[in-house]
């Protein structure tokens, strides 16, 4: 069979595709005597994917001298190709560029300043391919670029490695109107397309070989049949024009009778196709050395004064083309400019559109020439679509399943299959453009699929996640279950351990007792943070009896009273605040700005407090506790009212802060009160869970204050705090703290004195600067509302900062990506810590101030919001 | 035999219960939205049909006829056709449950499906036997089907179609039920009247 | 007699027919509703939790015992018209909108400011699909191919930076416009 077959193809039978249509040709237009070289032009965008596979990774850098022919990608995926630079220049862009695609949506494109050199690199030339092995002639094929010219770009060297061919057939058929590009090439390079071909031939080994041409172009098979006249293999076969005779499968169907069934290439037939424009290339890779950075590209149009065809490199910009060709516009705005033939190519968006490997013809119409197309109609079955389709389907039903978007019966009759030559919307008298339904119920169809992947996966990652949770949440479990059993057992087995359970009470007594006495003697901090305890116990009582507004009003009211103007500033900001938290209306906003006044009043602190630079980091530790008290009584809660005090208050307290010390008691003693408060709301809390952390960190606390030494003395402190916080949940330690407390504040008085000068002395300094920070801060908030009021601006900056959020088809590289980054800022991170440790107290300073107007930007930007 | 035939035949085509005999129009409208909706409605129905048909026949004539409780006759057959649509919905649900879902409130609404009666009834009326009862109840449930599936095949079509604001919906789908209403009419000349 | 003999006969039927019936209710029992699967499957996985129910697939469950199917903001109009052919119920526009506004939903992504992440860690907690990486006082950031765009770490970020943004349309994500081409141009 399959020899009778080859028979028949050699004795020149041919067969036919179903339906096609006869569209004016309008090919003599751009025919002339020989193919001009297009003169260099100043820039070249040469986008990164210029084929259908998978992106390639860049090796060049802004900046970067190339010369011509170097590689601009590599990959080692076998469905990429790199692309070339053009000519020699220097790279000034990586960038977002228009791209040759019907969205004209911006691509990653390499930007080249022509040098004016046009310097090439070394070429490598194989002119002796036959002694070369085959797997080094493809790989020499991937690296020199080489696509399917003729419109799909298909990588030519992933075609080349197939096995058991029989037929090799190179597409000259060219059958869009306007397009000469093949015709031109095949004229003039017939001799070396008979080389390229020569190449895929000793590649794919074929019985045979046929090259198909049109027969409307005579020239162009008398010049292949001269360069193949001593090719026994080589078969040149004319075959009838008839659009789209040039699409792949009806190339195969008109030469060898067979249909190409869906869902498999052609090579599972035993046949690869390829294209004479590919073949050129083949020749210049292996021949010459020569990637693939020019090709010919027809200029056409009613519009053009000297229509042709030129040799463009790869990246030129269209406008380049045109001017070339005489370009003369009727409306410079309403011209419509056409990438590829007229049935199936597209509208380009710009003139700055670079040429990519698959373009092949730029036409400039005329309005009369390639008019708008007239409105819709409705369908009235006349059933000629189905005459013309020549993949035998039926554009009429598909119509309507896409139109009413039945994707899945639009499937079920093989709209897949269709090749969207356009032959029916060409012939259908309603001039309804069928086409483009197929395409949108095809890309819609697509999406669903990948949206449907996606949900699989993200179902998978949930799922690991719940499982992940509930492993942990076990192990948990097993561990404490286990520990509770080793103490029983212990108990058990050792009547001691009784004893040393008691002993551990006694300790913890101990402690107290200890920590009493360090305070009685001349321990600063510790004295100090003990009084703090005392207020707050105290603050916390009067508040809770108290309404809470009573007292914040009561605080601001002071502390407009005793405050210079720097506090007037302050107090202001705390009123807006408080202003603003009237008007935000949800709690969680209420919350959010909450945690962000509070992180300001933090950094306030901070830079305030110049000399121990621990300390502001145990008071930030304290200011952190607030955050999250407020935040869960927010949460719960959700008054209004309340947040309002709590801002106030917070608000004061940090006004305060900065310019004298007493009040600085104040604020831990709020401090103190949130978390007493937060205490009192937690109700997750295992209370046997936490009174044993409480008699373990009491009893470190104790040993701490026993070995109390002046250089450890934060630490102490912090640790005391938080033993004793924790402690306060307990009624009973509350008792004894409140004796404690009591016994403390009588001694805190004269330490205090001391600090409370230093503590001005600083706030004199820093004043001023909150000033100057409350000012930016406010210039901020309104250069953002000006933001939040034009939409388009914010678009813009969404715009901006959605680089980062394309989606690549390589997650694992992006996985990486992030968690380097993440790296790289942990540094930073612990950089930062590092510095802030060795007291550099510059830079965090300016650290915290930055920090400090981001979060008065925001909380303004918030209130604006609310509003 | 030809007698069998033919009264298969006539059952289906020229005495079609829907577009003919008007019964059973509830489900016609209603479940003749998408093709495989009407493809799993007409199997439910043919199921309840020639069971209703045979089993109504049975009671009918050996215990109704014999005891002389014929006025009991539509209380027990109403009883039986209800059992066997409980029996079918159970059985679908057990092994077709989307089709079970699809179907909704329609599966137990054969139970009143007209067509379901009457067929018991036209069977005591015509004084079928037990073999002319089932053809009977088949026959009318084959006709049943043809014609839900064709209705739906058409509606789903009209979906698509570019109809008039105005006729939209259930206005296209009744105008399309009276003309396939006259095209079976035209099966009438299938039998020589004498 | 006759009323007698009516009683008994009805009496035996409905014996009958009843213990026929109860024996297939014990022999088609249906254990598991095979619903629930086919439900979660027509569901976007975004696991957001905004329909009330921690995830897609308890969702699913609660659809199948016969809650509303409009309570899916992910998966907008398209998902509920799914459901709603499935399990053959009526359409109902998505929970808090009115049939009319059924603008196309924008898919969207997470993305992390990462300069003013302090590394909380909240977000990476909040993530259903464990799509945020990033360690302790680092900075975090979203993978976005694995982002379900479902809102959930934004609320917990204490320093709000973290903004949703809309999917980049690329040439692969394009959908054709019906009017952007004229195919039928040569006259």
């Amino acid at each position: 069979m399959a020899h009778s077959l080859l028979e028949k193809i050699k004795s020149g039978v041919l067969w036919d595709f179903p339906g096609g249509v006869h569209p004016p040709e309008r090919k003599s237009m751009s025919i002339t005597d020989s193919v001009d070289t297009l003169p260099l032009t100043d820039y070249y965008y040469v986008p990164l994917k210029q084929h259908i596979g998978v992106y390639s990774e860049l090796r060049v850098k802004v900046g970067d001298k190339v010369k011509k022919g170097q590689a601009l990608t590599f990959s080692n995926h076998n469905m990429a190709v790199p692309v070339h630079a053009p000519t020699s220049g220097e790279i000034i862009e990586i960038g977002e560029h228009v791209s040759s695609h019907a969205s004209g949506i911006p691509e990653k494109t390499v930007t080249i300043k022509s040098d004016g050199l046009d310097e090439s690199i070394e070429l490598q030339p194989q002119s002796h391919f036959h002694t070369q092995s085959k797997e080094s002639i493809i790989k020499a094929l991937q690296e020199a670029g080489i696509t399917g010219l003729g419109g799909a770009g298909f990588p030519t060297h992933v075609k080349q490695q197939a096995q058991d061919i029989e037929y090799l057939l190179i597409n000259g058929v060219e059958c869009e109107p306007y397009i000469t590009a093949d015709d031109m090439l095949m004229r003039n390079y017939a001799d070396e397309i008979v080389h390229g071909i020569e190449v895929l031939a000793h590649l794919l080994e074929p019985k045979l070989v046929v090259i198909a041409i049109e027969d409307n172009k005579p020239e162009a098979i008398a010049a292949l049949d001269e360069a193949c006249k001593d090719k026994q293999q080589f078969i040149v076969r004319k075959i009838p024009t008839k659009y789209p005779a040039g699409g792949e499968k009806q190339l195969i169907q008109v030469l060898t009778g067979k249909q190409v069934p869906k869902g498999s290439p052609p090579a599972a037939l035993g046949i690869v196709s390829q294209n004479v424009g590919t073949c050129y290339a083949i020749y210049k890779a292996i021949y010459t050395g020569e990637p693939l950075i020019e090709r010919i590209v027809t200029i056409t149009g009613e519009n053009l004064d000297k229509p042709q065809n030129v040799w463009a490199r790869i990246g030129t910009p269209v406008e380049h083309l045109l001017n070339t060709a005489g370009y003369h516009p009727e409306d410079i705005n309403a011209q419509k400019l056409v990438m590829g033939g007229p049935m199936m190519g597209f509208n380009l968006h710009s003139a700055q559109v670079p040429v990519t490997k698959s373009t092949n013809c730029i036409i400039a119409p005329t309005q009369q020439e390639l008019p708008p197309a007239p409105p819709e109609k409705a369908c009235i079955r006349c059933s000629d679509c189905a005459d013309a389709c020549p993949a035998s389907l039926l554009p009429q039903q598909l119509y309507w399943h896409s139109s009413a978007k039945e994707y899945d019966k639009a499937q079920d009759l093989n709209l897949f299959d269709c090749i969207e030559c356009g032959a029916c919307a060409f012939v259908c008298p309603s001039d309804i453009p069928l086409v483009q339904y197929y395409r949108q119920a095809k890309a819609e169809i697509r999406q669903a699929e990948v949206e449907q992947e996606k949900a699989e996966q993200a179902k998978k990652r949930f799922e690991a996640r719940a499982e992940r949770l509930e492993k942990e949440k076990e192990a948990r479990l097993a561990k404490h279950k286990k520990a509770a059993e080793n103490r029983k057992k212990a108990m058990q087995s050792d009547p001691s351990a009784q004893d040393k359970v008691a002993a551990a009470l006694a300790r913890v007594q101990a402690k107290k007792a200890e920590q009493t006495e360090n305070n009685t003697d001349s321990a600063q901090s510790t004295v100090k943070s003990k009084a703090e305890q005392a207020i707050e116990l105290a603050k916390a009582k009067r508040l809770a009896k108290q309404g809470e507004t009573k007292t914040s009003e009561e605080f601001s009211n002071t502390n407009d009273n005793e405050n210079a103007s720097d506090n007037k500033s302050k107090a202001q900001a705390a009123i807006e605040r408080a202003k603003a938290k009237r008007l935000a209306k949800q709690a969680a906003q209420a919350q959010a700005e909450n945690t962000e006044a509070d992180a300001n009043i933090t950094g306030a602190q901070n830079t305030t407090d110049a000399q121990s630079d621990t300390k502001a980091d145990t008071k930030s530790v304290a200011k952190a506790a607030i955050e999250r008290a407020k935040a869960k009584r927010l949460a719960k809660q959700a008054a209004q009212t309340q947040a309002e005090n709590t801002e106030a208050d917070a608000n004061t307290t940090g006004a305060q802060n900065t310019t004298d010390a007493q009040p600085d008691t104040k604020s831990v003693a709020q401090a103190a009160i949130e978390r007493a408060k937060a205490k009192r709301l937690a109700k997750q809390n295992a209370q046997a869970q936490a009174e044993n952390t409480e008699a373990d960190a009491n009893t470190t606390g104790a040993q701490n204050t026993t070995d109390a030494q002046s250089d450890t003395k934060a630490d102490t402190k912090s640790v005391a705090k938080a033993a004793i916080e924790r402690a306060k949940a307990k009624p009973l330690a509350k008792e004894a703290q409140q004796i404690q407390t009591e016994h403390d504040e009588a001694n805190a008085s004269e330490p205090k004195l001391e600090e409370n000068n230093d503590k001005s002395l600083q706030a004199a300094s820093s004043a001023s600067d909150t000033k100057a920070k409350a000012q930016a801060a406010i210039a901020k908030a309104k250069a953002r509302r000006q933001q939040s009021d034009d939409n388009a601006e914010m678009n813009n900056a969404t715009q901006a900062t959605h680089e980062h959020v394309d989606i690549s088809s390589d997650n694992k590289a992006k996985a990486r990506a992030a968690i380097e980054r993440a790296k790289a800022r942990r540094q930073q991170a612990e950089q930062q810590t590092n510095e802030a440790a060795s007291v550099e107290e510059n830079d965090h300073d300016s650290e915290q101030k930055v920090r400090i107007k981001a979060a008065i930007a925001k909380a303004k930007a918030k209130r604006e919001q609310g509003q | 035999m030809t007698e069998y035939i033919l009264l298969l035949l006539a059952t289906v085509l020229v005495n079609n219960f829907v577009l003919v005999k008007f019964l059973g129009l509830c489900p016609f409208m209603g479940v003749s939205g998408r093709v495989e909706t009407a493809v799993g409605m007409s199997l439910a129905t043919t199921f309840v049909l020639t069971l209703a048909s045979f089993t109504s026949y049975l009671i009918n004539n050996y215990i109704l006829q014999p005891l002389d409780l014929t006025f009991l006759r539509t209380l027990s057959f109403i009883l039986v056709i209800a059992v066997v649509v409980q029996f079918t919905e159970m059985l679908l649900h057990k092994t077709q449950p989307t089709l079970y879902r699809l179907l909704g409130i329609f599966l137990p609404l054969i139970t009143t499906n007209c067509a379901v009666l009457g067929v018991a009834l036209l069977n005591v009326n015509e004084q079928h036997n037990a073999i002319e009862s089932i053809i009977y109840g088949f026959g009318a449930a084959i006709g049943f089907s043809l014609v839900l599936i064709l209705f739906a095949a058409i509606r789903e079509r009209l979906a698509a179609a570019d109809i008039p604001k105005s006729f939209q919906g259930t206005a296209i789908a009744m105008v399309t039920a009276g003309l396939m209403s006259l095209a079976f009419m035209g099966f009438t000349g299938l039998i020589k009247l004498s | 007699m006759t009323l007698i003999s009516a009683l008994i006969v009805l009496g035996v039927l409905a014996l009958i027919f009843g213990s026929i019936l109860g024996y297939a209710a014990i022999k088609y029992k249906v254990d598991a509703d095979p619903l629930v699967d086919q439900i979660d499957e027509i569901l976007p996985q975004t696991q957001c939790g905004q329909c009330g129910y921690p995830g897609c697939k308890p969702y699913a469950q609660a659809i199948a015992d016969g809650d509303d199917i409009n309570k899916c903001p992910p998966g907008g109009d398209n998902t509920i018209h799914k459901i709603a052919d499935l399990t053959g119920r009526e359409y109902t526009p998505l929970a808090g909108t009115e049939s009319d506004d059924v603008a196309e939903e924008v898919k969207k992504v997470a993305y992390i400011r990462e300069d003013e992440c302090i590394g909380c860690t909240k977000c990476i907690q909040a993530c259903p699909v464990d799509a945020i990486v990033g360690a302790s006082k680092a900075m975090h950031t979203v993978i976005t191919d694995e982002c379900t765009g479902c809102d959930l770490c934004v609320d917990p970020c204490p320093v709000d930076c973290i903004d949703m943004l809309p999917l980049a349309q690329t040439t692969q994500s394009w959908k054709w416009q019906l009017d952007a081409i004229p195919v039928k141009q040569v006259h």
